[in-house]
């Protein structure tokens, strides 16, 4: 899997080349294997899903990616380069942001503000800057202003705009979430479970909001998703993991087929 | 005059505005849109520009003289300049409810015969392109927001900002047939085409002319002083007239700005924001304000709640006299200044109507006790009386003879008789031209005199000259025992408690009242939640007994007010259900004004109405939904009827 022309996904969308790609990624946490021997690659403009029942490493994956974790052995290759290790600030520098499994926002802070610290890495004020407001600062908060803006708009969440997020029922912080990882305008975006605990009609907004990122941006997304029939529907290409391995990846009408994940799922006699 | 004859020069049509406010008010502001958490902004010179640079890309794309063009979306600068584009080119703009369903919106489409199509976003687009094998006439769509349509088949689709593109590069070739077409609209050339809710039967097209639209634009704003530097909100759907006359209107004759809230969820803030000085509202939109000021108040702490409760009180006794001018002692003048620091003003200001100068409720009679809670805060709350037919202005209140129960006086221009079955007829300048291709009804209702009948019945007021309505013509109806039968009157004043969202009230030909109740899910909800009463849905909370009994003392204190009023009397209800579902345009038993649909309600429902009339104290029933997306579903649900006590009325000794 070397070639950089990448492929055209059923719904005819063309898929870039390889923008990131996992060599042999192994993460012991003392005894414990977390993630044994895994290689995949995250190609240009899709959307790639990773799954697998519950202990399966899935957001320890997320997590060597976002920069958590760094591996006990393999490589992580981003954008042609091997990556060093790096702290997690430095990777969302480099255009990878994520969201939280159990929301990470500043409950106190309004809407506007927590999407305000996703462009916290496209700031480059410096504290004298700052305290002088006028001029460079000022200029910068506007044009970050402006993007955020345009992601409230994306996302349809002007009415909460002012509202502290702890007043915010729960699908709608997910939905903040979300915004603060796009204002970052990220060139992978992570989302760990975007629909956890989600009503139907939620789900379906959500799912909509991932395609359309995916569709205007041309972001590159990569979910962790527990809904079979949300990743089945919205991910070009899926990655089961099973006890740490890799038991599956493909297109998600190969990956239902695959002896090995129906197992997985389903349980063998043993 | 002359100028009724052929309008004033610039003045004959909306571009003709459009041009002189462009050159007179070039600087001043014509439109502001909230988009991006900023008021964005266009003057009047702007706002030419941009109309003038679709309309060249209207007619680069094909559009003649006469054609038919639909525009959906919420209320947006771009499509009411799509409206005055497609005037400028000799078109006829034809707004449409934007939450109409498909199949609705394919008669209208299909009965106007729209070749073009400007829709908002990618919803509306969906719909007509569901119907769009149905519709032989239809030709291009030009669509707005260009979000999630890349993937859309683009043979007959556009988007709004490239068709102005081409307009303006095609500037120098078809500048010359704009300003043409542009010069030979006359003050009788259609102005826009809008169809009717209908409270019966399929809409039909109002086609009002430049002639209708200006000379009831500028009587109504010389009747109020309306002003230039006046503010208005548009927020009501495009395809009523009353937003037609405020927006395009009387925006265009004065010059004032028309302000568009950012999505419908922020209107609150917006309106805030704004702070209108012009101010137009059917009585819904009042009563939902008032049930959310009411939740809230419940919600707050005591001294505020006390506060709160003592300065209405003195309000409701002083403000309206105060409003009216009329004598009050300064002592009390004294205490309702208080009320306004510590009370009125801030609730004003959190409504949005601390600036409102003139505001006006039309489309349905008001509830009195919802109408005078505004007029007490001193809000220059007005009614007017008026119909699409007549460009909106029938009647109209002065300032200072304003009263909950009648409609006002003539609007300037307008006359009005009484027919002899109580029928009320009018004639003006403002009379609509034709339905469109449906002769049978132009017929029907506008004689050959210019008379037009409005379907309602009233009577004119002794002495103060002002007009009353007692009930829509066919509404109005009899008891089985002869006594008159008026059900709005008596839904209204259930309509002013909080927890009842909407009310049908049957009897015509029967020996009682009966009467249909929706509860407000917010007001019932919050006080469910207050008094720790678990709910899991709509039905379970509408059935719940609470509930009944709170509704059920509702109707007992109406039928005890209803009981004061001789004529009416005998419209007491007797028995009453809580409805399972909400009454919903969707499902056809309300217009998209939302009018309640009588026949519709008894038709549907008719198992319920049996019920009530039969003696029995509950009743099973299914009925069928239709979802925001078309689809239908079932609910079934078994309701308990109950009875409510009726205050006896001593029958009237005939004095023969």
């Amino acid at each position: 899997m070397k070639d950089t022309e990448g492929y055209t996904t059923a719904d005819g969308r063309q898929i870039g080349g390889v923008l990131m790609e996992l060599r042999n990624i192994t993460l012991r946490f003392g005894g414990v294997v977390a993630i044994n021997d895994i290689s995949f690659d995250i190609r240009e403009g899709e959307i790639r899903a990773i799954i697998g029942p519950n202990g399966a490493g899935k957001s320890s994956m997320l997590n060597i990616i976002s920069g958590f974790y760094t591996p006990s052995e393999g490589e992580l290759w981003y954008q042609g380069a091997k990556r060093p290790p790096m702290k997690p600030y430095e990777v969302a520098r480099m255009g990878i942001a994520r969201t939280f499994q159990n929301i990470a926002l500043f409950e106190g802070m309004t809407v506007l503000d927590n999407v305000m610290t996703g462009r916290l890495t496209h700031m480059k004020a410096n504290v004298f800057q700052q305290a002088i407001w006028k001029g460079f600062a000022q200029d910068e908060e506007l044009a970050n202003r402006e993007k955020v803006e345009r992601v409230i708009d994306f996302l349809e969440i002007q009415a909460i705009r002012k509202t502290p997020v702890g007043r915010l029922p729960y699908g709608l912080k997910k939905r903040v979430e979300l915004a603060r990882a796009l204002a970052a305008e990220p060139s992978i975006l992570l989302l760990d479970e975007p629909m956890a605990g989600m009503n139907v009609e939620e789900k379906e907004d959500m799912s909509r909001f991932i395609l359309d990122v995916n569709d205007e941006f041309g972001t590159t997304i990569c979910l962790i998703e527990h809904d079979m029939g949300v990743v089945m529907d919205l991910s070009d290409r899926v990655v089961v993991m099973d006890y740490g391995k890799k038991i599956g990846d493909g297109t998600p009408d190969e990956v239902r087929g695959n002896q090995d994940v129906i197992d997985a799922y389903l349980g063998v006699p043993h | 005059m002359a100028n009724m004859a052929e309008g004033a020069a610039g003045l004959r049509s909306i571009p003709e505005l459009l041009r002189r406010n462009a050159t007179e008010f070039a600087g001043c502001p014509a439109y502001r849109e909230k988009e991006f958490g900023i008021w964005q902004s266009w003057t009047w010179a702007e706002t030419e520009q941009e109309i003038e640079a679709l309309a060249l890309g209207l007619i680069n794309m094909g559009v003649a003289r006469g054609d038919h063009i639909a525009i959906i979306g919420r209320n947006r600068p771009y499509l009411y300049w799509a409206m005055v584009s497609a005037q400028m080119v000799g078109a006829v703009p034809v707004p449409l409810y934007q939450d109409a369903v498909a199949e609705e919106m394919e008669y209208v489409l299909g009965h106007c015969g729209a070749r073009f199509i400007i829709a908002a976003d990618q919803e509306q687009v969906d719909k007509v392109i569901e119907i769009q094998d149905d519709l032989h006439q239809f030709e291009h769509l030009i669509y707005l927001d260009p979000r999630g349509m890349r993937k859309y088949d683009h043979t007959r689709l556009h988007e709004y900002s490239h068709v102005q593109a081409q307009g303006r590069a095609a500037y120098d070739e078809l500048i010359n047939e704009l300003n043409r077409r542009r010069d030979a609209l006359t003050y009788d050339d259609t102005c826009v085409m809008l169809y009717t809710s209908g409270t019966t039967g399929k809409p039909k097209g109002v086609v009002l002319s430049n002639r209708n639209i200006i000379e009831s634009a500028k009587s109504a704003s010389e009747f109020d002083g309306i002003r230039r530097d006046d503010a208005v909100l548009a927020y009501l759907p495009m395809a009523w007239v009353g937003d037609f006359i405020f927006s395009i209107g009387q925006g265009y004759y004065t010059g004032f700005c028309v302000n568009c809230p950012e999505s419908a969820e922020t209107l609150r803030t917006d309106l805030r924001e704004i702070a209108p000085s012009y101010y137009f509202a059917p009585p819904r939109i009042f009563e939902t304000l008032l049930t959310q000021i009411m939740i809230r108040m419940e919600d707050a702490g005591a001294l505020k709640k006390r506060m709160f409760d003592y300065f209405m009180a003195h309000a409701r006794a002083v403000g309206p006299k105060i409003l009216d001018g009329k004598p009050v002692s300064a002592m009390d003048r004294l205490k309702y200044a208080l009320g306004e620091v510590l009370v009125y003003g801030p609730l004003k200001n959190a409504m949005g109507f601390s600036k409102v100068r003139v505001g006006y409720t039309a489309g349905e009679a008001i509830g009195p006790e919802i109408f005078d809670f505004y007029r007490a805060l001193g809000i220059n709350l007005k009614q007017l009386y008026g119909q699409t037919e007549a460009s909106v202005f029938i009647t109209v209140q002065p300032d200072g003879e304003v009263r909950s129960d009648t409609v006002g006086v003539p609007a300037p221009g307008v006359e009005i008789r009484i027919g002899e079955t109580g029928e009320v007829f009018y004639r003006s300048p403002g009379v609509f031209v034709e339905y469109y291709k449906n002769p049978e009804s132009t017929a029907s209702t506008k004689d050959a005199e210019g008379w037009v009948a409005t379907g309602d019945a009233g009577f004119i007021e002794e002495g103060t000259g002002h007009l009353r309505i007692i009930d829509r013509a066919k509404d109005v109806g009899q008891m089985a025992d002869g006594a008159m039968f008026a059900p709005k009157y008596v839904e209204n004043k259930l309509k002013f408690y909080p927890d009842i969202l909407e009310a049908v009230v049957f009897g015509a030909g029967r020996d009682r009242c009966m009467a249909f109740i929706n509860i407000d899910l917010t007001a019932v909800g919050n006080w469910a939640e207050r008094n720790n009463i678990a709910y899991a849905s709509y039905q379970e909370l509408a059935q719940h007994p609470r509930v009944l009994e709170t509704i059920q003392a509702h109707i007992e204190e109406v039928n005890a007010s209803v009981a004061q009023d001789e004529m009416l009397s005998g419209c007491q209800i007797h028995r009453f259900l809580v409805l399972h579902k909400e009454l919903d345009a969707d499902d056809g038993e309300m217009t998209r004004t939302r009018k309640v649909r009588r026949n519709v309600i008894s038709d549907k429902f008719a198992d319920l109405v049996t019920a009530l009339y039969d003696g029995s104290d509950s009743v099973y029933t299914e009925t069928e939904v239709t979802y925001e997306d078309g689809r239908k579903g079932q609910i079934k649900a078994t309701l308990v009827i109950r009875d409510a006590k009726v205050v006896p009325v001593a029958q009237k000794v005939a004095a023969e």
